[in-house]
């Protein structure tokens, strides 16, 4: 099967985000004070074979660690997780 | 002494290197990065650039080249390795130094001379230095905060990692007014064997007085005397 998994990589929150304060700041400006905080992250969508949802899963949190992010800066969650297409072979 | 100068898509202060180092008297030669070969380098630069496009992070598609293979084994056989800005976030991402390097804290890529004070000389890179002297030499980067978590931090200076550190112009400290608002005003540090060295400033564009400086070329001069004071390097992996 083909799943289609949405990862969310942002900064720890013990690092600093210039680019969220600037974004919070614009927001402020546009009329938006209610805003307290923003993080700006990354979001990738990934096409993956597997054979079912914990594997994937699995995989995706190996890869989180490998590669998509700094795990010295950076944390990461698996937005979602579904099937795309196929079924079990 | 030869400087094998790596190059990835997108360095684009590999030139310049070969340009110091060749000013300095010494044999400089390309390093492809599909190649595995270093060629018998005594030195490996990683120099500036946008290696990948900085695709995903700065550093972090290079350190899957297969020249950075090599240089790992080099660098875990104590052969000396020289990351210049994108290099300083490759040896990161490689995890050959600690830490990471981020977006300046002003968000504005900085081009400008800094001064650097020499905070080790226990390295190959600073042995001709001496502690406290004050080096010009210019940053051109748009991610080099330095960042780690206070305990990394406090480890690289109880063991003297720390090879530079932004001070004003006149040596004083800088007190976060840094280029980029590095912790603990860092600017390279090296690793726990001492012999690869990551640095955000560009020592080869501060290489010749026309340049504005040519405090850099200190640096140059100092690991080729390393070199040739303590003999045979280890000989760069070939495989």
């Amino acid at each position: 099967m083909t799943f289609a998994v949405e990862v969310v990589v942002v900064l720890k929150p013990v690092v600093n985000d210039p680019q969220g304060l600037v974004v919070r700041d614009g927001l402020h400006r546009l009329g938006f004070p209610e805003v307290r905080a923003v993080r700006v992250g990354k979001h990738l969508e990934l096409e993956i074979e597997g054979d079912d949802e914990a594997s994937v899963r699995a995989q995706v949190e190996a890869m989180c660690e490998r590669l998509l992010r700094n795990t010295v800066i950076e944390d990461s969650r698996i937005g979602s997780i579904s099937v795309l297409s196929g079924s079990a072979m | 002494m030869r400087f094998g100068i790596a190059v990835f898509p997108g360095t684009w202060s590999d030139r310049d290197c070969k340009h110091a180092v060749e000013l300095a008297g010494h044999e400089a030669v390309m390093l492809w990065h599909k190649d595995r070969d270093l060629q018998g380098s005594d030195c490996v630069i990683l120099p500036g650039g946008f290696s990948y496009g900085d695709y995903l992070r700065a550093g972090a598609v290079a350190r899957f080249a297969p020249l950075m293979e090599s240089v790992i084994e080099f660098a875990d056989a104590d052969g000396l390795v020289w990351g210049v800005c994108n290099g300083f976030q490759i040896l990161c991402e490689a995890h050959l130094l600690p830490g990471a390097l981020t977006r300046n804290s002003s968000l504005e890529f900085r081009c400008a001379p800094t001064w650097l004070r020499v905070e080790t000389v226990d390295t190959a890179f600073t042995g001709g230095c001496a502690r406290g002297d004050v080096l010009q030499v210019p940053v051109s980067h748009g991610e080099g905060r330095y960042v780690a978590d206070e305990e990394t931090l406090d480890m690289l200076e109880r063991e003297d990692r720390v090879a530079f550190r932004y001070v004003r112009r006149d040596g004083s400290a800088a007190e976060g007014e840094t280029p980029n608002g590095s912790m603990r005003d860092i600017a390279g540090i090296v690793n726990e064997r001492r012999n690869v060295l990551g640095m955000m400033p560009h020592p080869e564009r501060a290489c010749e007085p026309m340049l504005g400086s040519s405090d850099g070329m200190r640096l140059f001069s100092n690991v080729a005397n390393s070199v040739s004071c303590t003999g045979a390097m280890p000989v760069a992996a070939v495989s």
